[in-house]
């Protein structure tokens, strides 16, 4: 299989012996991939949907002045109605523009979470799989077994709890622990690329360590690190939710899911507005990165066409 | 399996080491002084130089550290902010009802996981397949907590047929301690009234732990059992003319299980992690709650002694797993 692989790339051949096709036929193919499963669409759509109200919430959001201390009792605890299409909370809040600005932190955070932490766990992840059986790799995949030994949950509230509770603290916390994942990853990949002939050859000809970990074997492991990518959005706003419903996140008054849960909930059932909504727009970001993930999967899978 | 056993507890005393360096490492990298900070704002700075001289806070960071774990070792975590006790105590107080609750909440989630992974691959594309797959969905999409919340509404308000708070009625005195896990304590005290009390009362915040893992598993189950089902040993058991109820026992679920064992021991992590904030929920008395009131109020002593234990849980977990594992797949030799 992997000779073949070589061979087919000398020649330009794809996976059947067959002539590889141009980028434009590349990018159909990736497209018909992705598009073949309908979830997958349903998927791009709500990441298309969370990222363009995470970007334009002050602009779109009906009351752009509730998102902040805003008080009003004269319109408190009303009801789902055409004025306040998610009803308001005790202290006459809209709570439709709350849920819609809290998409704005969410995203951020797991933007800011992954942007470092995927970058930093697999460079750990390459090094550690490129020099195997040395003491770099003992030494990353044993740090790394440790922050894997506690459960993710709690290791992420532990780290938020030794700093002052915010959006910042949440985020630090998160991105102290996520990277494990990407190395654990990525020197399994590594491991078993760095034996292949291509990665030697480069090393004969005297290429430098960088060239090596980057441009050779890097790309042979980017399909399953950006698809874990994909799917991983959603979980890092479900920790930002738990870190701000413990009230280690994101504080009030700026919105967030978990505190808005968390405040609602003491006025359940009679005001389950105040809860339901972002509880369900957690899990439609949520439902929608695990599609989009999937997507993401069947147009990186070279397997299966 | 005694080779592997020992290999995996000397493996496992190198992480615990290192989790309690990092441990160690947290609550000393926190702004401020330790000692004020245990004392509070109030108290005199003669208190203050006193704990800091016993905490060893102006020696070397290996050697505080070195100090502190020499007392760990002897089960002393020190004194807790909130309670004003030891926090040894405090956890021999409060661990027993946590491991009960996890422990009935991983029996739910792999009992259902394997009651809806067989029903939907004996029913497969059927509606019953179908009506899993978007539970699988919903499953994995809604937080625990949400769940929790959800739960101690309908419950609490609207369907009472399940206690929502405590974990015993009220006219049903506490078992004498053996466990400090209730339903056990009543099993082997012979009663049965308390132990289904007991259970009932932990069957909610079980149930919100378990719901997210149960069709996430099942729907493993369901494709492990499919893709078996196509395997050559499967038409020659077949062909012999064993029984199909036979087959299914012996042949089918066995392999098909190792890959749910896997995920379970997984999603046991999520379990522990989300007890933090379900337990929260029910007013469960369980030491990830009091955990989270110390988190709350920087109370390193209690923090640091429960995240280690839960790691030790979480070890011995996978260990089950790994057992578990060997004896499913005869071709996996543990030992070697």
């Amino acid at each position: 299989m992997k000779r073949n692989d070589m061979m087919n790339e000398t020649f330009n051949l794809d996976h059947r012996g067959l002539l590889s096709p141009s980028t434009m036929e590349n990018i159909k193919i990736s497209f018909y991939k992705f598009t073949r499963n309908k979830f997958s669409i349903v998927g791009l759509l709500i990441v298309l949907i969370s990222l363009f109200l995470a970007i334009f919430a002050n602009k779109i959001v009906p009351y752009p002045s509730h998102i902040t201390g805003y008080v009003d009792y004269s319109q408190a605890s009303l009801a789902p109605c055409a004025e306040y299409w998610f009803g308001t909370d005790i202290h006459g809040r809209d709570v439709f523009s709350r849920v819609i600005y809290s998409f704005r932190g969410a995203m951020l955070m797991s933007i800011v979470v992954l942007g470092i932490s995927v970058p930093v766990g697999v460079t750990f992840g390459l090094l550690a799989g490129y020099y195997n059986g040395t003491w770099i790799d003992t030494l990353i995949m044993r740090v790394t077994d440790i922050f894997l030994a506690i459960p993710a949950l709690i290791l992420a509230l532990s780290i938020a709890s030794i700093m002052e509770p915010s959006l910042m603290g949440s985020m630090i916390a998160v991105t102290a622990m996520w990277w494990t994942w990407y190395t654990r990853m990525v020197y399994g990949l590594a491991t078993s690329i760095s034996k292949e002939y291509f990665v030697k050859n480069a090393e004969l000809i005297g290429a430098s360590k960088f060239h090596i970990l980057f441009k050779e074997i890097l790309p042979s492991c980017l399909s399953p690190v950006v698809t874990k990518m994909a799917l991983d959005v959603g979980w890092v706003i479900l920790m930002g939710a738990s870190l701000s419903f413990a009230g280690l996140g994101e504080q009030p008054p700026t919105p967030a899911f978990g505190t808005m849960i968390n405040e609602g909930s003491k006025y359940m059932p009679e005001m389950w507005w105040i809860t339901i909504f972002p509880a369900m727009a957690i899990a439609f970001v949520i439902l929608g990165f695990n599609f989009f993930g999937d997507g993401i999967r069947d147009m990186m899978d070279r397997g299966r066409q | 399996m005694v080779k592997f056993l020992v290999k995996r507890l000397i493996l496992s005393v190198f992480v615990l080491f290192g989790i309690s360096v990092l441990i160690f490492c947290l609550a000393r990298i926190i702004p401020g002084d330790p000692a004020r900070l245990a004392l509070g704002e109030r108290a005199s700075d003669e208190a203050v130089a006193e704990l800091r001289e016993a905490m060893h806070l102006d020696a070397p960071i290996y050697e505080q550290y070195y100090y502190w774990l020499k007392d760990v070792l002897k089960g002393d975590f020190g004194l807790s902010l909130n309670t004003q006790r030891d926090v040894s105590l405090d956890v021999q107080q409060f661990l027993p009802a946590t491991l009960e609750l996890v422990i009935v909440a991983g029996i739910i989630s792999i009992a259902m996981a394997f009651v809806f992974g067989l029903l939907s691959s004996k029913y497969k594309d059927s509606w019953i397949d179908g009506t899993i797959r978007v539970f699988s969905y919903i499953g994995i999409s809604v937080p625990a907590f949400v769940w929790a919340i959800l739960f101690l509404l309908f419950f609490g308000y609207v369907w009472d047929i399940l206690p929502v708070f405590n974990r015993l009625s009220a006219g049903i005195p506490e078992p004498n301690r053996i466990t400090g896990m209730y339903i056990l304590d009543f099993c082997l005290q012979g009663n049965l009234r308390g132990a289904l009390d007991a259970l009932a009362h932990v069957f909610l915040p079980a149930l919100a732990l378990a719901v997210g893992h149960i069709f996430q598993e099942a729907r493993i189950l369901r494709s492990s059992l499919i893709d078996n089902m196509e395997k050559e040993f499967i038409s020659v058991t077949t062909g012999y003319g064993i029984p199909k109820r036979k087959i299914m026992s012996s042949y089918l679920l066995k392999p098909s299980a190792i890959s749910v064992t896997t995920v379970a021991g997984l999603d046991f992590a999520n379990t522990l992690g989300n007890a933090f904030l379900v337990e929260t929920i029910f007013n469960w008395p369980g030491i990830s709650r009091y955990c989270l009131n110390a988190m709350m109020t920087k109370d390193l002593n209690a923090i640091s002694a429960v995240v280690l234990i839960i790691g030790i849980i979480y070890m011995i977990v996978n260990i089950i797993v790994d057992i578990v594992i060997a004896a499913l797949d005869p071709r996996v030799r543990l030992g070697d």
